[in-house]
């Protein structure tokens, strides 16, 4: 496909988008430009926290900031990964204590992020995680199992990013976003609608790469939502620790991108507004960040002790906005979700924990010669001599073994 | 121009080698035919643009390589030729320009991507090492980074502060990166060829002060070369070079101490001594093979770089030939390094740079009979 000689500018038609999106809402609303790219006064909550869906007109948010509410469908799928998500984090956690994984970044009390995160996206587009995102990666279409094995400890990436379109987990913060430039870029170059959804926690703010990605995405105007779950606390650092600005959405405006605010528990708000940003980006809008206000029930990790650093009444306090309670109620009393639907999507969570206690259980060998095999793609006459010597030595340890005493 | 972009596969699918060849002859056209003085920057230049016309998902990006050239002008041209979308300005931002890199590989392209100058690139440290060296392994081989990553390196140009910096040796020390540097302006050429083919990510360290070196080469003859070892397989990766012959001694060295060594080696033989040169060419991987031969051949060596000597490649090889050759050896390894300073500021970077005659008095130390 060919491509405009300038493709740092969008093109005619992505121009126009751009435009008319910017001159309804000028239009609709009496606002100006720079109000349109600011994000909304108060969060987006389209259902509060006992379950209500709120009206239109009470939804806290500016002219400007309107959301439809998603259909059934996408509501009941949404509702089934919630619980499916909430049970795959307790089951993580249990096996944990249980000694068969070596740590586990729970995202419980942050499911609707994760949820929506996979759900707003087409099957041709990408997502970033960070480590804390793999109920995203699993609601992505990625084996459980297969998405574990970084925390189990037999490898780094368990999956194939390049099958999934999904970025392979790791710890380092933030650098993930530049990738997720990079592969929204070559996507724009080939003409492909690819969408990159890159995501990030409140602490990768701060770094380096956060600023470098966003910038990059926006001068080379490219589809990339950026998604910042603010969990409140950087291992143990509160976000009035790690930012002064009214909200992380503003700092989009920075880089003359929109930025956006919305309710982290509640999936119903989250999928509205990340299905509006990944079709304006599709739609040829140039970057966007949305921020969704979420709190990790739990500690970092379990090498992390939470009581140190936040108070009980803090926890119980987002204990009350619980994300798969919230959504049970609403999709209950619109008659939506009824008991059999409710035991057939349990019957799935509890088949998902079961892959994944079985799955983690197994004790799977590991070949020590995978130890070379993939540092370049074909090894150094250095690693052929080195893998030579470890096969020796276990040849040897096998040996001495087998030897009788 | 408006060039099309496919992704890798397709480019390696439907540009064939024979259309890259006819592009290659083509831009070639325009040259003089045969063997003619020409400077590394104009090979390494060339290479890129070669590269480019023979796989539309080769990119060249960084900071000013755009309209200006860069500010060696090793990417002259190429913006003009094609378009801003093969070859195009980034935002100042060192850590941005090697992610995005890392994207880019990962969905198709193959980026040629230039750190302005060695200390520049440090923010991008991260991306690197974290990233660069270890996306392949971290994924089991699922994902390749064919990139390069090209870096003006070491001194000798008279640079203020942080623009001469010898930083081989981190990303030597790097498991998972490859480390590249030319010598002569056929190897600029046939070197960063290769790189831009190899689908593992490449540090492209360039001697800036031999940047305006010439030599005599055919570039058609080249680019055969790199035809005729493309269809077959090969490569120079992991081959080092015997730059001079010789019998009394080797003299080890890479990227620009290569020609102060073979200034040493000319100077000695005018004394009767004749030293081997070998350039390495490749850091990683690591020619033990080559190298070993000439010192068990020779039986005293030097080894030279222009970095710290302390944790240097330097002391690597030091190392490696002492394991391998011990009882060839007549005398200790010497190694000629700079010290382990700070890079200096220009007006003392001569007495910082090891230079033909600390060679030389190494060369005497190697415990000679006569």
């Amino acid at each position: 496909m060919t491509i405009s000689a300038d493709h740092t500018a969008p093109d005619q038609a992505q121009q126009a988008v751009n435009e008319d999106a910017v001159a309804e809402a000028v239009r609709k609303f009496g606002i100006t430009v720079e109000d349109y790219m600011l994000p909304a006064r108060h969060q987006i909550q389209m259902v509060d926290p006992e379950g209500r869906l709120k009206a239109d007109d009470d939804q806290g948010t500016e002219p400007g900031h309107e959301y439809p509410v998603p259909g059934d469908e996408e509501l009941m799928a949404a509702y089934e990964q919630l619980v499916v998500g909430r049970r795959v984090n307790d089951q993580n956690s249990a096996l944990v204590r249980q000694g068969r994984m070596a740590v586990y970044p729970s995202s419980h009390g942050q499911e609707a992020c994760q949820v929506a995160a996979a759900l707003c996206l087409s099957e041709g587009d990408w997502m970033f995680p960070t480590y804390r995102d793999s109920v995203a990666v699993m609601a992505r279409g990625v084996d459980p199992v297969e998405a574990m094995t970084l925390f189990r400890g037999d490898w780094h990436s368990g999956f194939d990013p390049l099958r999934h379109k999904v970025g392979a987990q790791c710890t380092p913060l933030t650098t993930q976003l530049l990738h997720a430039v990079g592969v929204a870029h070559a996507a724009k170059l080939r003409g492909e609608d690819t969408v990159v959804l890159a995501m990030c926690g409140d602490g990768a703010t701060s770094e380096g790469d956060f600023h470098e990605a966003l910038n990059f995405a926006a001068v080379f105007h490219l589809p990339v939502v950026f998604f910042v779950q603010n969990n409140k606390y950087a291992i143990s650092v509160p976000l009035a620790h790690q930012s002064v600005a009214p909200s992380l959405a503003h700092k989009a405006v920075g880089y003359g991108m929109a930025g956006e605010r919305v309710d982290g528990n509640d999936v119903v708000a989250l999928l509205a507004v990340l299905d509006r940003a990944v079709k304006l980006a599709r739609e040829g809008s140039g970057p966007l960040l949305v921020e969704a206000h979420t709190y990790r029930m739990q500690a970092h990790t379990n090498a992390d002790d939470a009581t140190r650093y936040r108070q009980d009444s803090e926890v119980a306090e987002w204990q009350a906005k619980d994300p798969v309670s919230r959504m049970r109620t609403y999709l209950a009393d619109r008659g939506l979700l009824d008991d059999q639907a409710e035991a057939r999507i349990l019957a799935k969570a509890e088949a998902v924990a079961t892959q994944l206690r079985d799955g983690l259980s197994e004790d799977v060998p590991v070949d020590p010669q995978e130890l070379f095999r993939h540092v370049f793609s074909a090894p150094t006459p250095q690693l052929k001599e080195q893998s030579a010597m470890l096969a020796d030595e276990l040849s040897r340890e096998a040996s001495s073994e087998e030897a009788p005493k | 121009m408006s060039p099309t972009i496919t992704t890798s596969s397709e480019a390696n699918g439907n540009v064939s080698a024979a259309t890259a060849r006819a592009a290659a002859s083509a831009a070639a056209t325009a040259e003089a035919a045969g063997p003619q003085a020409i400077t590394m920057a104009k090979a390494l230049n060339t290479a890129m643009a070669d590269a480019m016309h023979a796989d539309s998902s080769v990119l060249v990006f960084g900071e000013d390589v755009g309209m200006l050239g860069g500010v060696f002008r090793i990417t002259d041209g190429l913006t003009k030729t094609f378009g801003e979308q093969r070859c195009f300005d980034t935002p100042l931002a060192e850590s941005g320009i090697v992610g995005m890199a890392v994207g880019m590989a990962m969905n198709g392209m193959r980026p040629v991507i230039e750190m302005q100058f060695d200390a520049f690139a440090y923010p991008a440290f991260e991306q690197i090492v974290s990233h660069v060296a270890k996306m392949h392994n971290r994924t089991k081989g699922a994902v390749k980074l064919p990139m390069v990553i090209r870096v003006p390196y070491a001194g000798g140009i008279g640079g203020v502060e942080h623009h001469c910096d010898s930083s081989e040796s981190y990303y030597a020390h790097t498991a998972g990166l490859k480390v590249f540097t030319p010598a002569t302006v056929a190897d600029a050429y046939r070197m960063l060829r290769e790189a831009i083919d190899s689908d593992d990510p490449i540090m492209f360290m360039e001697p800036k002060k031999l940047y305006w070196s010439k030599d005599m080469v055919d570039l058609e003859e080249l680019r055969a070369q790199h035809s005729a070892n493309t269809d077959a397989g090969t490569s120079s990766e992991g081959r080092a070079a015997v730059a001079r012959p010789g019998t009394d001694a080797t003299l080890i060295a890479y990227g620009p101490s290569v020609p102060t060594a073979l200034a040493a080696a000319a100077a000695a033989a005018e004394e009767g001594r004749s030293l081997e040169v070998i350039d390495v060419r490749t850091i990683v991987p690591f020619d033990d093979e080559t190298v070993c031969a000439s010192v068990r051949k020779t039986g005293r060596a030097v080894v030279i770089a222009e970095a710290h000597g302390f944790a240097s490649v330097c002391s690597e090889i030091v190392a490696r030939v002492q394991e391998r050759c011990f009882h060839y050896l007549a005398a200790p390894i010497r190694r000629v390094t700079g010290f382990d300073v700070p890079y200096p500021a220009p007006k003392l970077e001569h007495y910082y740079l090891p230079g033909v005659d600390r060679i030389l008095d190494a060369v005497d130390d190697l415990q000679w009979e006569d």
